[in-house]
């Protein structure tokens, strides 16, 4: 944002230099309530061609291998069948689908979540545990840690530390008026998902990986995961689904869908209490955004999990 | 469960003709269908289904048999545009495309060598084809059309190795309209989004990959 700001300030400096302070001021007010998805003011990361041909170069490219392709080169660290870029889309690069380059500045950082200080390396560990259901996670000095880190480092080359960017993260899609309907989120999921992601939530494979990410059951991530929450998904799904046609849905279209994907069984919260999802989901997901964790939905418990 | 009514439905007419005349695909593929513009399949695609690159006709072998019975079906609508194929699906009975579409399904057909998503592009039309131009909301080809264009289930067809010159065709006809018979307009709005140098580049990339021969 302010490398675009400043450019364009020099720019009507030369131009016009009478007028110069009073169109700025102008511009810049124009440029508060910009709407997401706008990609002239983004931060833009540097781009691959540039990369250095030495060690630190080559660690990138491991991070961005890792990222793009995580189910296959860090198995026994992914227990379902996703990678990072399923949620992450452009290789972490898209705003408004969780950019590292929003992220990395932005540790070491409190979380709620865990209820501690979290430092960038502890945030990918965290990743590991629930959105890919791997168990136990690599270290924080792991080769893999190492190398999603300085892939994440480097997207964010010259992005300010500690300053919220836009684009970061999924930006809020305010819950629409009259709530979600799970009923009217299974039109929307038959209409425009299942084409890709299957009439079971199940994904597309093609050959032993998935081409196309499962969005519930055994091989999607687990009920710890952000995306769990149904306001967390409708955010995704609202600025990035269907791929190549974000911002299609409407708001309470994005909201059914995601309490639709969201009232299916996955595997179970691994922060599970003493096997009780009732526990479980006082302590962790009362106050947890939107979701249906520990819910009877039509008379059927949610959250019990799934192998 | 369409697929499964279809395949009752097929069964059924199979047996109420009590010939496998009319409805044996590879008959219609090499031979024609029972009416006389229902051309051969073979004089354009090969006798074995692999197209003719040179003339940018494609490779029909071994693509799901929903697709290609979808192909047809949209000829025939008009919502492929096409002026050879059209007077020859509105000449097959649905019977026949049924028949036809399965036979050539089970054609063998070989499988591109895979390309895997850790691989960086190394010029313009890969990294379209692998990443995607997303400042044009443009998703990597391979996203949905499988890693090094294998093709994902039945709605999704095979890019490698397909003719250079029949994969261009289809972008520039999605530009200018004369396809559209994507599921929820999925693919013309990225085709539009091309330059007439990307669409001969990428083109070109998905029919150069190598392929081999399934097991």
């Amino acid at each position: 944002m302010k490398p675009f700001v400043l450019v364009s300030v020099v720019g009507l400096l030369m131009a016009l230099p009478i007028q110069a302070a009073t169109i700025a001021m102008e511009d810049q007010s124009q440029l508060v309530p910009r709407p997401a998805g706008q990609q002239a003011a983004l931060f833009q990361p540097p781009s691959e061609k540039d990369l250095p041909d030495n060690a630190y170069g080559k660690l990138v490219r491991q991070g961005y291998a890792l990222f793009v392709d995580t189910k296959r080169l860090a198995p026994q660290f992914v227990g379902n069948g996703l990678n990072c870029s399923n949620c992450h889309l452009d290789q972490g690069r898209l705003a408004n689908s969780a950019p590292l380059w929003a992220a990395y500045p932005m540790y070491p950082a409190y979380r709620k979540k865990n209820d501690k200080v979290n430092t960038y390396a502890e945030r990918l560990q965290g990743c590991f545990q629930f959105s890919m259901n791997g168990g136990t996670p690599p270290a924080a000095d792991s080769p893999e840690i190492t190398a999603l880190s300085v892939y994440s480092y480097w997207l964010a080359s010259k992005a300010p530390l500690g300053v919220e960017q836009p684009g970061r993260g999924y930006p809020d899609v305010a819950q629409p008026a009259q709530g979600y309907s799970i009923v009217r989120g299974a039109q929307v999921y038959g209409d425009q998902c299942a084409v890709c992601h299957g009439a079971q939530g199940q994904g597309q494979k093609v050959g032993d990986h998935y081409a196309m990410p499962p969005l519930w059951g055994k091989d999607s991530y687990n009920w710890g995961a952000g995306m769990h929450r149904i306001n967390t998904a409708a955010a995704f799904i609202k600025h990035n689904m269907p791929l190549g046609k974000g911002a299609s849905l409407s708001d309470q279209q994005a909201w059914d869908v995601a309490a639709y994907i969201n009232s299916h069984e996955r595997p179970q919260d691994p922060r599970l209490i003493e096997g009780s999802v009732e526990k479980t989901r006082v302590k962790f997901h009362a106050n947890d955004g939107v979701n249906l964790y520990g819910q009877t939905v039509e008379g059927v418990l949610i959250g019990q999990g799934i192998r | 469960m369409r697929p499964l009514q279809r395949t009752l439905v097929g069964s059924a007419l199979f047996f109420l003709l009590g010939s496998a005349h009319a409805l044996d695909g590879s008959k219609i593929f090499t031979a024609g269908g029972a009416q006389p513009a229902a051309m051969a399949c073979v004089a354009c695609h090969g006798a074995d289904g692999g197209g003719v690159a040179a003339a940018g006709f494609p490779r029909l072998a071994g693509l799901p048999a929903a697709y290609l019975r979808k192909q047809l079906e949209d000829f025939k609508r008009g919502s492929r545009d096409n002026p050879v194929m059209r007077p020859l699906a509105i000449a097959l009975t649905d019977a026949e495309v049924q028949a036809l579409s399965q036979t050539i399904a089970a054609m063998p057909a070989a499988a591109p060598v895979p390309v895997y998503r850790s691989e960086m592009p190394a010029n313009a039309a890969q990294k379209l084809a692998l990443q995607g131009a997303w400042e044009r909301q443009i998703p990597a080809c391979v996203s949905c059309h499988g890693p090094a264009g294998s093709g994902v289930g039945g709605t999704f067809p095979p890019l490698a190795g397909q003719p250079a010159g029949y994969l261009a065709a289809q972008l520039i006809a999605w530009q200018n309209g004369t396809r559209h018979n994507d599921v929820n307009d999925l693919m013309g709005p990225i085709a539009k989004s091309l330059t007439a140098q990307e669409a001969q580049d990428v083109a070109q990339y998905f029919a150069s990959l190598s392929l081999e021969v399934k097991p």
